[in-house]
């Protein structure tokens, strides 16, 4: 049952792709029908003719032995006289003609049904019964000729005879004058033209089933040699060209389509000449401007350490000096960070990696800021071992923003920063008390230099590309990095890893609404659209 | 003894400022600002450690690392404008021991150098023996040579300290940061993959096949351990 399910399933699939097998199968189907109809005509009309031939010859020798035999018997008055019997022989063996013993021949009967003194006689000997079965006797007995096909054994063999019979009047009654004629010509030639018939239509029907593969063939090749051409090309082998020839449609076909993988190739290689042009330019700027930057570092740290010697406002002006090429070098650093991932550039650098210190070390150079701002940082970290294949650097960048934007929008109450692992996946959520998001932000949060409160006075002078690049880390990582948050609330920023790389995510171990969370009914639609889409967008 | 210092950089600024600093953290700088001529200035100055730009007109910083790792052990600290994996790795294959990614503090520079200046004094007479038996390799702490099979293998300090490390506390797993801290003298955690560079390299001069390690071990996860019986 399974077989013949998954051969059907064979059928239907071949059917449907190609456009080869329909034609052909359309084509042998209506030829077929087209044929059988023409030799059903033709066969019945041939028989038809053959028959009435047969009729027409019969009908002349009744209609001559009928004259024949009423001359014959035209002598006798009575049905008893001695030489009628005799002469009824003598009718039927000149009527019957040829030889007497020839089993294939037709036979001439004369009877008279209504004169019980006269017995039939036949031409030659044969079991007629078959032949001349009551109905037709009855007819003829009755005074009226009669016509029929019977199919009988007259020594022969079962052939099909054609049976006339006629009534002849004489002065001692009604005799019965009747030919039995065998069809056996025509039907060995009905038989024969069916057969040509038959062979032809159906070699007919095999030559246009050849001569419309053979055309589709002629069309489907080049639009399949296209689709073959056209793959490569997707697959990036931008030289792939169809061979043109001569100046048909096909032609143009072929033409068109390399004109368009010629175009498709200029723009391609275009694009990856900026591309690379971009990142040459990325990685020159990342050059060119870190060399002056480091000496400028270095001659701003040489005064900046003499800074008690010089006068209020001057060593004032070295601190700031020394600040700002902190953000300077951090925004530096972020934007060319940012540049390797838009030029696709970004490598990752897995291993097997303990999340555990990685969480730590993070937080490590944010405790003099959480000190600062006066909030507690609060750890839910499993003791054992978190192993992740991720790429440690990314891991620890994505963290330690994490956890510094909470610090910077806590508003001094505590940070919780959570570890779980379920063995397929790993998740940190770091949630604050602060102020929370409003509906909509958690997406926002994500986009490049985008700010909660642009009046806010700055604590940490973050970058503002901090986020926008921990979720391009996230991502490279297969992994998700998603917001929640309610005014108010608070917000908790969940970072969900695949435990192997490269597999694929299907869920958190730690869910992303926090359970501390108080649910305001306006607050659910944001909280809704943070868990649907997150994801999905998340995901690449 | 003031440490002498070749500094292999083209950019003129940075090399004086560069100067000024070395100078007043009590060093003895030198300068050559192309790769060509880099590696007769080394013969020249007899180093003990040289700063290295890994861009240079002529010839490249991994090719003029290259060549001085070929005859001498000698610290070589990286300055990179790049901290690309691909870059990072590559210089420190080719025979950097430590990198620093410009703009570098000054200060952290500095700390670089002085770890990698910072040799065993304490020649205490000690001799460590690792590796599974049949496969055993022979340090001689004092005299700062490694020996298999009786005959001796080449390895820089740094490649030497890394091997100490490890041995003097046979079964006991260092995580990278640890041996960052140990080896490399870094306060707080930094690129893990100076310690994945360098453990590929030690096992590439000491083990008979360094894809199947058995003196120097990986603890997945964790980080490494020596091989013993």
């Amino acid at each position: 049952m399974r077989q013949v399910t998954l051969f059907l399933v064979t059928i239907e699939h071949t059917w449907r792709r190609s456009l080869q097998v329909r034609v052909v199968t359309l084509t042998l189907v209506v030829s077929s029908l087209l044929v059988a109809v023409f030799a059903y005509v033709v066969a019945y009309r041939s028989s038809t003719i053959l028959l009435d031939r047969a009729k027409q010859s019969v009908q002349v020798q009744l209609e001559s032995g009928q004259a024949t035999t009423r001359e014959q018997l035209a002598v006798f008055s009575k049905p008893y006289e001695p030489n009628v019997r005799g002469t009824l022989q003598d009718i039927v063996s000149y009527l019957g003609g040829g030889d007497s013993q020839d089993p294939t021949s037709g036979l001439v009967v004369v009877r008279a049904d209504n004169v019980s003194e006269i017995t039939g006689v036949q031409s030659r000997p044969g079991d007629i019964s078959a032949v001349l079965t009551s109905d037709i006797t009855r007819v003829v007995r009755g005074g009226e000729s009669a016509t029929a096909i019977r199919s009988a054994n007259l020594g022969a063999g079962r052939a099909k005879y054609l049976v006339k019979g006629t009534p002849v009047s004489t002065k001692f009654g009604q005799v019965e004058l009747y030919y039995v004629e065998p069809l056996t010509t025509q039907d060995s030639a009905a038989t024969q033209i069916n057969t040509t018939v038959l062979a032809t239509g159906a070699s007919l029907v095999l030559l246009l089933g050849l001569l419309s593969a053979l055309v589709t063939r002629l069309v489907v090749r080049p639009v399949r040699v296209a689709a073959r051409t056209a793959q490569r090309l997707s697959a990036g082998l931008l030289d792939q060209r169809m061979a043109v020839t001569g100046e048909d449609d096909l032609a143009l076909l072929a033409a068109s389509f390399n004109q368009m993988a010629a175009n498709l190739q200029r723009q391609i290689v275009r694009l990856e000449d900026m591309s690379r042009l971009q990142r040459r330019f990325t990685s020159d700027v990342s050059h060119e401007l870190r060399t002056p930057l480091t000496t400028v570092r270095m001659a701003a740290d040489l005064i900046f350490a003499e800074r008690e010697r010089f006068p209020a406002d001057m060593s004032r002006t070295a601190e700031i000096l020394q600040t700002e090429l902190d953000r300077f070098e951090s925004l530096l650093t972020d934007l060319l960070e940012i540049s390797r991932y838009d030029a696709g550039f970004a490598m990752l650098d897995s291993e097997p990696t303990d999340l555990v210190p990685i969480v730590h070390r993070a937080v490590e150079p944010l405790r003099g800021l959480a000190g600062r701002c006066g909030v507690e940082l609060r750890f839910e970290v499993p003791a054992d071992p978190v192993i992740v294949e991720a790429d440690p650097r990314r891991v620890e960048r994505i963290l330690r923003n994490l956890v510094g934007n909470a610090v910077e929008h806590a508003e001094g109450k505590p940070v919780v920063v959570r570890l779980v692992s379920d063995g397929v996946a790993a998740a940190v959520a770091v949630r604050d008390h602060g102020l929370g998001l409003k509906p909509g932000e958690e997406k926002l949060v994500f986009n490049r230099f985008w700010r909660a409160d642009p009046s806010r006075a700055r604590q940490t002078g973050g970058t503002g590309l901090g986020l926008s690049i921990s979720l391009e880390d996230a991502r490279l990582h297969g992994g998700w990095l998603e917001a929640w948050g309610a005014p108010g609330q608070g917000a908790q920023f969940r970072l969900t890893l695949p435990v192997r790389a490269g597999d694929r995510l299907t869920g958190s171990p730690l869910r992303l609404v926090p359970e501390d969370a108080d649910l305001p009914a306006v607050a659910a639609p944001a909280q809704q659209r943070a868990i649907t889409q997150a994801p999905a967008e998340v995901i690449r | 003894m003031r440490a002498r210092v070749l500094v292999v950089d083209d950019d003129p600024a940075l090399a004086e400022m560069l100067g000024i600093v070395l100078r007043s953290e009590g060093f003895l700088p030198s300068f050559v600002a192309d790769g060509e001529r880099a590696l007769s200035a080394f013969r020249d100055s007899r180093p003990d450690i040289v700063l290295l730009d890994l861009m240079l007109p002529g010839m490249s910083g991994i090719d003029v690392a290259r060549s001085i790792r070929s005859e001498s052990g000698v610290p070589i600290v990286m300055l990179t404008a790049k901290s690309d994996t691909v870059d990072v790795v590559l210089g420190l294959e080719s025979g950097a021991d430590d990198y620093v990614v410009k703009p570098f503090k000054p200060k952290e520079l500095v700390a670089r150098m002085r770890a990698r200046l910072r040799r065993g004094e304490d020649a205490a007479p000690e001799m460590l023996t690792i590796g599974p038996p049949g496969n055993q390799i022979t340090i001689d702490v004092p005299a700062h040579t490694v020996t298999r099979d009786n005959e001796e293998v080449k390895l820089t300090p740094l490649e030497f300290d890394l091997l100490v490390a490890l041995a003097r506390k046979p079964r006991q797993v260092f995580t990278r940061e640890v041996l960052l801290e140990q080896v490399w003298g870094y306060r707080h955690a930094a690129d893990t993959r100076l310690v994945n560079v360098h453990v590929q390299r030690l096992r590439a001069k000491i083990e008979p096949d360094p894809e199947r390690p058995e003196i120097i071990l990986t603890v997945r996860g964790v980080g490494y351990k020596a091989g013993t019986g």
